[in-house]
């Protein structure tokens, strides 16, 4: 009868666990390739400056002279971009989300590189 | 006579998820004319895509909607595939299918669920809203992403599917089927969501065709209009026939649509049970030239990606004809004559969205 179609899925629900999730208290559900944040190991980047060139949101920005990487947590979409076009593998993703940025806080995250290694002198140099 | 009066509906309305306004001409309680105006989400996107290299722009047509999402990078990439001449491998057509019939899922089921509240039945749009939750869980296990996959690429696609999980998520489909049944069993014969739309918001078959009406509203006043059966993707190896209802009203639509889950979960198990093994992807060489019409069939009906290249990594042109402005003239006739409380459940029933309308 039209008037008690969900009959079933009352009686169904009433008996069940609810749908949703005590979420700060509990944790959100998260599987192994969700798309979290991007992450960077600065001492394998070499600032080539690729991925801020295929960001799809500009979120990142390279500064080869003074060596640092910065990223807009709140720009970036987490589409995995600079990672794929990461030629030494320096950036991955991860499956964790940016906590909230809230008012007084910086959205640019700054990584700054090792200052670039002199080489050292050769042999004949200290000769001379 | 009454005298006419002109009641603004939209764009921020309780029923509409998105910006459509609609300046209604009322008699009494009866709307004679309905001017509908868009403008409030424009993003440029298609603009965006001489800015940008032609595999990342992928993200950005992505991006054009927020629920169809996954059918518009494969109305991009098929362009760009066929301008390229890409041979894409099997199995990456039949991940792109998969995912394209999930997409399909979840985007029926908000939008039953948001039809449900546009009637005033919460319930209803609770339990819909229910079964989608499972449907994105099995969407961000594979993808990454629950709305946003980000998967398609041109020349194949990024992730693998396991055949065990492929096996994991078709027994979870069987375990939901039953729960889909009893959400479409409501749908199909219950007296309030009768009352509510039979015989409201008719579009002839003759109206529907001349004012290019696509997906289910087409589907709804009698059209086969399918673009799966043009069998791009592994849509050619699948057995399937397009639903079509000829009730002509908000009814015939809901039913439509309500029909599709089932042909979704089935067309999904047929990709499961059939999938070759092999490569998801081809290298890329080169940049297009040339230009290409790609259309595919996204859960609001047919969508239209046009791409011109001249041999350099930035695109030309892209214009992209998504089904809810196709859909808006049928809606505008649809309104002429009905009752002011109908409006809310007429708009719903073309699935509006401006978002990917405007771009």
């Amino acid at each position: 009868m039209g008037l008690f179609s969900m009959t079933k899925t009352v009686l169904k629900s009433l008996f069940n666990k609810p749908a949703t999730i005590r979420y700060p208290a509990e944790p959100a559900k998260r599987f192994e390739g969700t798309r979290g944040q991007m992450e960077i190991d600065i001492d394998k980047c070499i600032f080539c400056g690729l991925c801020s060139k295929h960001c799809p949101a500009d979120a990142i920005t390279v500064n080869k002279n003074e060596r640092t990487w910065s990223i807009n947590r709140l720009w970036c979409i987490c589409c995995n971009s600079c990672a794929e076009n990461c030629n030494k593998d320096a950036i991955y993703q991860t499956n964790v989300y940016h906590a909230p940025i809230v008012a007084g806080e910086t959205d640019v995250d700054v990584y700054q590189g090792k200052p670039v290694e002199e080489k050292p002198a050769s042999a004949e140099e200290k000769a001379a | 006579m009454a005298g006419r009066i002109v009641v603004p509906f939209g764009p921020q309305h309780p029923v509409l998820p998105e910006p459509i306004h609609l300046d209604l001409v009322l008699e009494d309680e009866r709307v004679v004319e309905a001017i509908p105006s868009i403008g409030y989400v424009h993003r440029g996107l298609e603009k965006l895509v001489e800015k940008r290299d032609f595999k990342d722009f992928v993200y950005i047509a992505e991006r054009i909607c927020g629920i169809c999402s996954f059918t518009h990078s494969v109305g991009y990439c098929k362009a760009i595939e066929a301008i390229m001449d890409l041979q894409v491998p099997e199995r990456a057509q039949y991940l792109r299918t998969i995912w394209s019939e999930y997409s399909r899922l979840h985007s029926h089921l908000l939008w039953l669920g948001l039809y449900a509240d546009a009637m005033g039945f919460e319930n209803l749009f609770m339990n819909a809203w229910r079964i989608r939750e499972t449907i994105l869980d099995a969407m961000e296990e594979t993808t990454g992403g629950r709305v946003i996959q980000g998967v398609c690429k041109v020349g194949g696609v990024r992730r693998d599917i396991s055949d065990a999980k492929l096996k994991e998520m078709t027994a979870k489909l069987d375990s939901i089927g039953g729960e889909i049944e009893d959400l479409c069993h409501v749908f199909f014969d219950d007296a309030s969501v009768k009352h509510r739309s039979v015989g409201v918001g008719m579009l002839s078959k003759e109206d529907a065709h001349k004012l290019g009406a696509v997906g289910p509203v087409a589907k709804g006043s009698g059209i086969a209009l399918d673009l799966r059966q043009t069998g791009y993707s592994a849509y050619g190896s699948l057995d399937f026939k397009p639903i079509v209802e000829t009730g002509c009203d908000c009814y015939s639509r809901c039913i439509v649509r309500a029909k599709e889950l089932a042909q979704s979960v089935d067309l999904i198990k047929q990709a499961a049970a059939n999938i070759p093994a092999g490569d998801i992807e081809v290298k890329v060489r080169g940049n297009p030239d040339g230009e290409y019409f790609s259309r595919v069939e996204q859960p609001r009906g047919e969508c239209i990606h046009y791409v011109k290249a001249n041999g350099s990594k930035n695109i030309l042109r892209e214009r992209v004809r998504t089904p809810s402005s196709a859909n808006i003239p049928p809606l505008v006739k649809m309104l002429e004559g009905c009752q002011m409380a109908d409006v809310p459940v007429i708009v719903l029933s073309i699935d509006p969205c401006i978002g990917c309308a405007e771009r």
